[in-house]
């Protein structure tokens, strides 16, 4: 039966019956939307941050792109989903803040607006993906607007909303 | 909340401390928003609670609702950050109060966005300097940060930016009635975890 499953912050799902997968109200947040077309396999991963820093990470391997991205190409392989044949969407890495002088403890930063952590965010997902040639068809990436995805795993379809620049599907 | 709190756990008595360290940041920063519109600014008595960063979306009617919200670093003695978050309709109300002229105006100007980031900014400071002489530290607010979107893009922002190292929060909930007028209002500070433990230490109730 097909549900909306919500993928909170740091989190990864993956569904082979029909599910929608929903991330609600992304910011610098980067959803990554992995599926088998033939197969209708799709997973969808809320990633937070650009990389575990060699750190390693079981319990949430969502929370970072270079952790979360093999780890939702395994889960899906699990459930029959073929690595050669995965498609891939990306959404979400905004700037929602400019902060002259900001800190980004994470980044290292003592100076600069907090280190473009969205556009980061969104550059470590793209490497993690070329390595394990994932070939992106569908992205809207950057800005500085929130945005709710809803990603269906049976068709592939992405829908994007935001405050400000309404819905529209990828 | 053992995890989040890099293994410790806080007990009623730090809570209560942090809560009327809470309570006094609060009073202060009506007492500025008093003097900022001019006008008689009531206060309710505010509500502090440690709560899952997670869980602040739903503080404003969800991650998708659309809010205000003003975002500051703090430095000095203590790290951390402070963010004000408006449900939409009370950043319209506050903003109308600041920028009269534009009473008729619906949508949110340059000016009126300007403005609540000036309240936002005042609000914050005046809260930690009252937290400040509480504590005897230092607190620097940086210069603020607006943004008009979803609660948790927001939230995963700020999130993001502490180095999500934390996932409990430090929430004081205000409601202000300006000349009548109900603003609600939430002032979030989000201590580093060093920060935290030195608070408490000076709040008298360190940890173990």
């Amino acid at each position: 039966m097909t549900e909306m499953l919500n993928v909170g912050v740091a989190e990864l799902k993956v569904s082979d019956n029909s599910d929608i997968l929903a991330s609600f109200g992304l910011g610098s947040c980067v959803a990554v939307a992995i599926y088998d077309p033939k197969k209708k396999i799709g997973g969808l991963a809320h990633v937070m941050l650009p990389e575990s820093r060699g750190k390693d990470h079981p319990k949430v391997p969502g929370k970072f792109a270079d952790t979360a991205i093999p780890n939702l190409v395994d889960r899906l392989a699990r459930i029959g989903a073929r690595p050669k044949c995965l498609k891939c969407k990306i959404v979400g890495g905004a700037q929602m803040f400019e902060i002259p002088g900001s800190r980004n403890k994470y980044a290292g930063l003592t100076c600069g607006p907090a280190s473009h952590i969205g556009a980061r965010n969104v550059d470590a997902v793209k490497m993690a993906l070329e390595k394990l040639k994932i070939p992106i068809v569908g992205e809207e990436t950057g800005g500085n607007h929130g945005r709710t995805v809803k990603f269906d795993s049976c068709t592939g379809d992405v829908e994007v909303s935001s405050i400000h620049f309404g819905k529209h599907t990828l | 909340m053992t995890d989040a709190m890099g293994g410790k756990q806080l007990s009623e008595l730090q809570i209560d401390a942090l809560r009327e360290a809470g309570n006094i940041g609060a009073g202060n920063a009506a007492i500025a928003l008093s003097q900022m519109v001019n006008k008689k600014v009531g206060l309710s008595t505010p509500k502090a609670s440690l709560i899952r960063l997670t869980n602040v979306p739903e503080l404003v009617g969800g991650p998708e609702s659309p809010v205000a919200g003003v975002y500051l670093n703090v430095s000095g003695d203590c790290s951390g950050s402070i963010l004000l978050l408006l449900e939409e309709e009370s950043a319209a109300r506050l903003a109308s109060l600041m920028v009269p002229s534009d009473l008729d105006v619906p949508e949110m100007t340059v000016v009126k966005r300007s403005a609540l980031q000036e309240t936002g900014s005042i609000l914050s400071a005046a809260y930690l300097n009252a937290l400040g002489q509480f504590t005897g530290l230092l607190f620097k607010p940086s210069v603020p940060g607006f943004a008009m979107d979803m609660a948790g893009a927001i939230l995963d922002y700020v999130l993001v930016d502490l180095g999500a190292s934390e996932d409990h929060v430090l929430v004081v909930e205000t409601d202000f009635t300006v000349s009548g007028v109900k603003i609600l209002g939430h002032l979030v500070l989000f201590p580093d975890m060093g920060t935290l433990s030195i608070i408490l230490e000076r709040l008298g109730v360190p940890f173990d």
